[in-house]
């Protein structure tokens, strides 16, 4: 009698413990079979002219899409000239001050943003900076995209100086340090790695987003420096050409996709990489 | 008596609606040790952060009465000022983690933005951990981190820091409390060294250590001071009947 309940409660954990395994393994399947085929479809496109040259016109073989890929990193330059600056101090100002009725409005305001679809984002940046400066533009995609990461990076900022320790506010206050130096000289960099581990999820967001790229940034064939002019990304470059008739197309665009994966692959190992090495111990 | 450092006159402080200070009355003299005793609860740590104004971060504290610092008057003068000549030693060591710990002796003047140059930061950085009995221990390692010292280390290096700055005053909150018996009389001996160049306002949960290392004991009651005077006479013939019974034990 005795052992058999025994013998039940063996059971029950260990199907309980085959499940748990089970549904964790099923997580990441998905990401292993996309990241499968896009390394078959892609790695075989993907060379040194790919990288470095133009795209092609129709009918021409070849082309690649280098353009692109300046494209992206000059859009997340711009998102991130933008968004460190207003998110790390919006985010020193929620842990700061957290009592009262503007931080309330601020933090809801933040998980507000952070839940706008980016296809709306698209559409309020293509009016206040497409329309207003009267044509699409690299600035406006970067503008759109830096309202997509404001909200990851405040939260960051936001979560790290919360966990950092009162007694070093206290250390560095009772040195006679004042406190606008204290929070940039002490409170900063000790939550330094959580912060650029932020910056670098919030660049990850964004390096993959098409929405709101399609009425900002638009794309373009050409190679592009000035960011007043419509500039062309990875993300919308795909978009472009797995949407158009024609095959070899479809190819480039299965090429842009393995370079971008693996771009934003990279990114997120390199934010283990920082959150670990730079990690202070208190 | 001896000269008077620091002199605390008629001073109470209010968190909100509650009187945690009443009416204290306090002159510390110069280069000796005063500890302030009290159960828990008693005002003791709110009377040393009312010293170097640390209080003024905690919302909702309202003060009353006069400190004076060589007779001036620190509510008068700017707080960042009188953090600099009275230093604070907190009650876990609290080092900078992201400093080494050379510039962890050396961080208020970095941190103040306070420039120096390399002989004098040499010279700043050997003299504050000698004096902080941390020099021999440390001086292989002063590019390490400060977090990797033990304990008692760390909380030497904490007061090194603030020695680094030259204060008058060092105010030391229950440094060991959060040490080891080992640990607490390395640095119980080294802050009878240190009353030379300092003057010493110690607060303690441990009447042993009031009794060893002091010179005055100031003795605290739900914010009120009982009994103020000299350490022996203190604990051998109290004159308040309260001090008598928590020296002896009765209530703590």
């Amino acid at each position: 009698m005795k052992e058999l309940a025994i013998r039940r409660r063996i059971i029950a954990d260990k199907s309980f413990k085959a499940i748990v395994v089970l549904l964790s393994f099923a997580s990441i399947l998905p990401m292993f079979f996309i990241l499968f085929f896009i390394i078959t479809k892609g790695i075989s496109v993907v060379d040194w002219t790919f990288l470095t040259h133009l795209p092609k016109p129709v009918g021409e073989i070849g082309g690649g899409i280098s353009n692109a890929i300046v494209g992206t990193f000059m859009l997340i330059i711009i998102s991130t000239l933008f968004s460190v600056p207003v998110g790390v101090f919006a985010g020193i100002f929620l842990c700061e001050y957290r009592k009262g009725r503007f931080p309330y409005f601020v933090k809801l305001a933040v998980e507000t943003l952070q839940g706008i679809p980016s296809i709306v984002i698209g559409i309020i940046a293509y009016i206040w900076v497409v329309l207003t400066m009267g044509s699409f533009s690299g600035l406006s995609g970067g503008a759109s995209l830096a309202l997509m990461m404001l909200p990851v990076i405040i939260t960051a900022t936001e979560e790290t100086l919360k966990l950092i320790p009162d007694s070093l506010r206290e250390a560095s206050l009772a040195l006679g340090v004042s406190y606008p130096r204290t929070i940039l000289k002490v409170v900063i960099p000790a939550g330094l790695s959580g912060i650029l581990t932020g910056i670098l999820l919030g660049v990850g967001r964004v390096a993959g987003e098409t929405a709101p790229l399609l009425f900002t940034a638009f794309g373009s064939p050409f190679m592009n420096f000035n960011i007043l002019k419509p500039i062309n990304t990875l993300p919308l470059m795909i978009f472009n050409y797995a949407t158009s008739p024609y095959p070899e197309w479809h190819t480039l665009a299965w090429g842009a996709s393995f370079v971008l994966v693996v771009f934003v692959l990279g990114l997120n190992l390199f934010t283990k990489v920082v959150t670990r090495k730079w990690k202070v111990q208190f | 008596m001896e000269s008077a450092v620091l002199k605390i006159e008629n001073f109470s402080a209010f968190f909100g609606e509650n009187q945690v200070l009443r009416e204290i009355n306090l002159s510390i003299p110069q280069n000796r040790i005063t500890a302030i005793i009290g159960p828990s609860g008693c005002g003791k740590t709110t009377l040393i952060r009312c010293i170097n104004r640390m209080h003024e971060l905690i919302p909702n504290v309202r003060v009353s009465g006069k400190i004076s610092l060589d007779h001036e008057d620190i509510y008068d003068t700017d707080p960042i000022i009188v953090r600099r000549q009275i230093g604070m030693v907190f009650q876990k060591p609290n080092p900078f983690p992201m400093m080494s710990i050379y510039d962890n002796v050396i961080a208020g003047y970095q941190l103040n933005g306070i420039k120096l140059s390399k002989v004098e930061k040499d010279t700043i950085v050997e003299e504050s951990l000698k004096r902080a009995a941390l020099w021999n221990e440390v001086k292989t390692s002063l590019h390490r981190k400060g977090t990797f010292l033990s304990g008692g280390q760390q909380q030497r290096l904490c007061i090194a820091r603030a020695l680094a700055m030259r204060p008058t005053v060092l105010l030391l909150d229950e440094p060991t409390s959060a040490l080891d018996p080992k640990a607490t009389s390395h640095v119980e001996e080294l802050i009878v060294q240190l009353k030379d160049t300092v003057t010493i306002l110690l607060v303690t949960h441990n009447i042993g250590q009031a009794a060893r290392v002091s010179d005055f004991t100031a003795f605290l009651y739900v914010g009120e001071l009982i009994e103020f005077g000299p350490t022996e006479r203190m604990f051998t013939a109290p004159k308040n009947k309260r001090t008598e019974e928590y020296l002896t034990g009765k209530f703590g």
